[in-house]
């Protein structure tokens, strides 16, 4: 007490040097994780990526050799491209999918519990559970897939045997996940505040107005959310491809992770990987910086209502 | 009698006005269940009703001993035991290290603390195979290839960052004056963490946890780069062992995913409120 009185000042600088440091403490596990185990590893991956390196032995200074190699490397421009047309098809074809799903959900039904569980329920099984009931699905001869299609008279394709029709069936396989961005957008449509809806009844709009006027702009920023995450996770594809295809048939699924693994893991060449790595971090952080500078033109937030 | 009548009547019309919803529904339900469907009668076949074709639907006769095949086949129980360790330790470090990090960005002032937090938003966007190489390389001069600290250690340094901004978002809406109110009464730091905003977190301590666990538990790239030998490998892993060049042995490999997936079910079902409310967060907080 009488030392608060005589000093104000240190003991208040005190307590705030105190709360400084508690708060350095509290935060410590995660700038040692950060240095570790991201800092650390991104700027070595750089590195890595300008040298020869072969795991055995220490990395030997390459300057831009593999990135020299990776453009004119047409494994690399095959995987990129393989990718791509995974994301542009799938991501879209999900967004547009789940967004229906989620409107069918959101409506007054009875037992709409049941249905919401058993849409989710795909997205409870393990990504590698999933992909092997896929692949015995798409089983040419013994599978679900072509054993319907038979009963129409069609005779289906090979699917991941085909070099047609392989990447199509794994865009197929991830339409089976709509369920996760489905309870995304339904979380959203529920925040819509109904007063919105009732304005455009009583202007004597019907479902469709409604639909256009108020509920796709209202979503547009959960739709942004799941494009990000679609787009981050379409970039990322691994376990799917090595599984099912391992990359073929004829590299119509080497999908570019899968295609890093490869030099990485069969061929040791971890310099050459690091360099595919860094392609393609920076694809997906161009594309995800474009797709954010976009968003200003089409996704609507609550706080433009009251700046106009 | 009147009130039933009257009853069956809304509902009637309710039907007549939303059938095609309940036709969608069914439609939808049924692309997305066959599979599932699939999966559970496959699991129950013999060898011999595996490949007929047309495949049958339903099996005849129903072979449950394929389920205890599996532990005879390859170490499915082994495989058990580690999913569980790697699993549980894994999503402690999580929620351990989540909610103390967490706790310091949202209640403490510290001089850099918005910048650092901008890099950690910053480091959520970071593709995991730009880490990949390094940390390999990290892991093997550790010595720690084939074992589970490289699929364990880092959740215990904030793990996913993602988490931390959940958890920091959900602490900043407490009040501060049950802190105050505890600081009057002479608790630190510490205690102001473990008796005041941890039992206020509950809801958020739960969704890390779930979404910890199953990221874990589903995990296949982590085990496939850093365990080698099979008596290490977790339940993801083991599934690839039904494949081999030759054939695979689909009605055991059905079997086996099918009991991988149980615990993410059950965990649903069981915690179906945080799951919905981690979705809210993750969804519209994110």
């Amino acid at each position: 007490m009488d030392r608060t009185e005589r000093s104000p000042g240190v003991s208040w600088l005190n307590h705030r040097r105190m709360e400084a440091i508690a708060g350095y403490l509290f935060i410590s596990p995660w700038i040692i994780g950060l240095l570790v185990f991201t800092l650390g590893p991104i700027v070595a991956s750089f590195y890595f990526s300008l040298t020869h390196y072969q795991l055995v032995k220490p990395p030997v200074w390459a300057g831009l050799a593999n990135y020299d190699r990776l453009i004119q490397d047409d494994l690399f421009w095959r995987a990129m491209k393989v990718t791509t047309i995974y994301v542009v098809v799938s991501v879209p074809l999900g967004l547009v999918l789940s967004f229906l799903v989620a409107l069918l959900m959101n409506q007054d039904v009875k037992g709409i519990g049941f249905w919401r569980t058993l849409f989710y329920l795909p997205n409870l099984v393990p990504l590698v559970a999933g992909t092997m009931l896929w692949l015995w699905m798409f089983n040419p001869r013994f599978g679900l897939i072509n054993g319907i299609l038979e009963r129409f008279g069609v005779e289906g394709p090979l699917w991941l045997q085909s070099q047609q029709w392989a990447l199509p069936s794994l865009i197929i396989m991830n339409l089976w996940g709509v369920g996760g961005a489905t309870l995304i957008y339904l979380a959203g449509l529920q925040g819509i505040p109904k007063d919105l809806y009732d304005a455009v009844s009583v202007d004597g709009g019907g479902a469709w107005a409604r639909l256009i006027t108020i509920t796709i702009p209202q979503m547009t920023p959960v739709i942004f959310y799941n494009l990000i995450l679609g787009l981050i996770a379409g970039f990322q594809v691994f376990a799917q491809p090595l599984i099912m295809t391992g990359g073929g048939p004829r590299y119509s699924t080497l999908f570019v992770v899968l295609y890093l693994y490869q030099n990485a893991f069969s061929n040791f060449r971890m310099g050459y990987a690091s360099a595919i790595a860094w392609a393609l971090f920076v694809v997906i952080l161009v594309l995800t910086l474009i797709t954010f500078r976009m968003s200003r033109y089409w996704v609507y937030y609550e706080g433009d209502i009251a700046r106009r | 009698m009147q009130a039933t009548t009257r009853t069956r009547s809304d509902f009637s019309r309710h039907i007549s006005q939303k059938w095609w919803i309940y036709l969608l529904l069914t439609v939808f339900g049924a692309l997305l269940t066959l599979p599932l469907f699939w999966l559970v009668s496959s699991s129950l076949k013999t060898e011999g009703q595996i490949f007929v074709v047309p495949p049958d639907w339903i099996p005849n006769p129903v072979r449950w001993s394929n389920y205890s095949d599996v532990f005879r086949r390859i170490p499915w129980g082994r495989g058990w035991l580690n999913s569980t360790i790697v699993t549980v330790m894994a999503t402690l470090g999580q929620v351990v290290s989540a909610s103390l990090v967490a706790f310091g960005f949202a209640r403490l002032r510290f001089p850099g603390r918005d910048g650092l937090f901008m890099v950690l938003i910053a480091t959520v966007m970071i593709p995991y195979h730009v880490t990949l190489i390094p940390s390999y390389v990290l892991f093997r001069e550790l010595g720690w290839l084939d074992t589970f600290l490289p699929l364990i250690v880092p959740s215990w340094f904030g793990g996913s960052a993602f988490y931390i901004f959940l958890m920091r978002q959900f602490y900043m809406r407490l009040s501060f004056e049950l802190d105050d109110a505890a600081r009057v009464d002479g608790a630190g730091t510490w205690r102001i963490f473990t008796d005041v905003v941890l039992p206020q977190s509950k809801p958020v301590l739960g969704v890390v946890a779930i979404f910890s666990f199953l990221a874990h538990w589903t995990d296949f790239f982590g085990p496939f780069i850093y365990l080698n030998s099979t008596e290490k490998y977790t339940l993801p892993l083991m599934l690839r062992l039904f494949q081999s060049v030759e054939s695979t042995e689909w009605a055991m490999l059905m079997a086996a995913s099918l009991m991988t997936a149980i615990p993410c079910i059950v965990l649903y079902f069981v915690a179906q409120r945080y799951f919905i409310q981690g979705v809210v967060f993750t969804g519209l907080k994110g």
